[in-house]
């Protein structure tokens, strides 16, 4: 049978950003795959040796829409490394707050997308109405629905009042309950016929291709930045949700376990945040390199920094989850999955392509 | 899906969560980050603080003509300003900025 290449994107109506696969198929099945990337390059890592350190709060923000706290966290938790500074406890618990928001909205939008995706459009429709609650209490506490500017340079600019955090407990409660009137999606006929056993991502393999964030721990790989314990994560309860189904179905249970689970980390951060300062103000200039990795809700996201006693820094490296999960996709993709199920599985990593570009 | 039946037909006979926007509008949180205003013009010393904090390069301060030029289609509402300024010059208005067909500047000058 003659190999036919069939190109997917970069417009194409399951993304929302421009990729392109090139799929080599026979008949309906899919024996070839290649990326073609670079289309919505910005030459941010550039752009951050240009700016000034604290400018780079904001552009670190912009490199991705949906998960732009964690960036930067990793970005000023890099600079602080660098200066020798540590954040007050309380920047550090409302900094895992925000994130594990960010972490909660992202999951949300994923699953709405995913109802999208398989032609289910009041489950989208449901799932971003309920989001839209979180969106409006992030607004509350950050400013901003999407771009929260939270971080700073030695903490966090805005603190939590005690009203706050009555009303973040209120919309915790009712996302509780209203995601548990919703969860039926997982047990559906059509979900569970259209992922169970789609885009199959082997330990073996995940391991072997650098599977990141979902992607890895829906093949029983407890990979998870926040393991390590950065920000207020070593005083949290934390244990990495793992499934080992190791298919895109895998993938929508270690998500949909996850929301619980940052419903849950929130409430822990909230009972224990301590008072007090919520910024440390320090004078001192980057010098030196490190490396920093955190937990945004695609993956591991890794900031390299070196700076060289300046206001600007040297160099600026970003790796961003949905790179470094590419390969796993073609891992998948070239098993011989059919064209139908492309989509679905390309989906099942939760691609975000801007960031991947920066 | 069985299980999300009855939502779907409560959805169908209650009232739509969405807004009719342009003629219906939430009123703003009063924490959120709409705009930016130079309100008290005539405390300003033209330090520069603001010019040189901002991100988007969206503030001109000349201190010959005594003018902050605001450039609010570059401003990206991150505060800077508002944290910098010496002597609380600018402040922080809750609604958003409104679309416009060109890019205008906003001038505040100094009687
Ligand atoms: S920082 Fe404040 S005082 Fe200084 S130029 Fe800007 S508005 Fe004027
Ligand atoms: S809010 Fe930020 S971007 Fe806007 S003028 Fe102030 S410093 Fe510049």
């Amino acid at each position: 049978m003659a190999k036919t290449v069939l190109t997917f994107g970069p417009q194409h109506v399951v993304f929302p950003e421009p990729i392109q696969f090139k799929l080599k198929v026979e008949d309906e099945f899919v024996v070839g795959a290649e990326p073609v990337i670079g289309y919505v390059h910005r030459g941010i890592e550039k752009a951050f040796e240009l700016n000034e350190l604290k400018k780079n709060i904001f552009l670190a923000e912009r490199i991705c829409g949906i998960c732009q706290s964690p960036h930067s966290t990793a970005y000023v938790l890099g600079v602080e490394r660098l200066m020798g500074i540590d954040a007050p406890a309380r920047a550090r618990y409302i900094r895992v707050i925000i994130n594990e928001m960010n972490r909660l909205h992202s999951h949300m939008l994923w699953f709405g997308l995913l109802g999208d995706a398989i032609g289910f459009e009041s489950y989208f429709m449901q799932v971003w109405n309920y989001r839209e609650k979180l969106m409006d209490v992030l607004e509350k506490i950050t400013g901003n629905r999407v771009t929260y500017s939270m971080n700073a340079i030695g903490g966090v600019r805005r603190d939590i009042s005690d009203e706050l955090q009555k009303e973040i407990n209120r919309v915790l409660d009712f996302l509780e309950e209203a995601l548990k009137s919703v969860d039926g999606v997982l047990r559906d006929y059509t979900m569970v016929k259209r992922t169970k056993g789609v885009g199959v991502l082997t330990e073996k393999e995940a391991k072997r291709d650098g599977a990141v964030g979902p992607t890895a721990r829906a093949s029983n790989v407890p990979y998870d930045m926040r393991m390590l314990g950065y920000d207020a994560y070593c005083d949290l309860e934390f244990k990495p949700v793992v499934v080992d189904t190791c298919d895109s179905y895998g993938r929508a249970v270690v998500r949909w376990k996850e929301m619980f689970q940052s419903i849950e980390l929130i409430r822990e951060c909230l009972s224990k945040m301590p008072p007090g300062d919520i910024m440390t103000k320090s004078n001192a200039l980057p010098k030196g390199e490190c490396v920093i990795r955190v937990e945004p809700p695609r993956g591991e996201l890794f900031y390299y920094l070196k700076g060289n006693g300046t206001k600007n820094l040297e160099r600026v490296k970003v790796r961003t989850p949905t790179f470094a999960n590419i390969w796993p996709t073609i891992t998948m993709l070239t098993k011989g999955c059919e064209f139908a199920n492309v989509p679905v599985i390309v989906l099942s990593i939760d691609p975000c392509i801007s960031c991947t570009e920066r | 899906m069985p299980g999300m039946i009855s939502l779907i037909l409560r959805n169908l006979f209650s009232k739509p969560v969405t807004r009719r926007y342009p003629f219906e509008k939430r009123a703003p949180f009063p924490t959120a980050r709409g705009q930016i205003v130079f309100a008290r013009m005539k405390d300003c010393v033209f330090c520069g603080l603001c010019m040189r904090n901002c991100p988007a390069n969206a503030i001109k301060v000349d201190k010959a003509s005594k003018t902050n030029t605001l450039e609010p289609f570059r401003c990206i509402q991150c505060v800077m300003c508002v944290e910098v300024c010496p002597k609380k010059v600018i402040d922080v208005l809750p609604d958003y900025t409104k679309p416009e067909y060109e890019k205008t500047e906003i001038k505040f000058v100094q009687k």
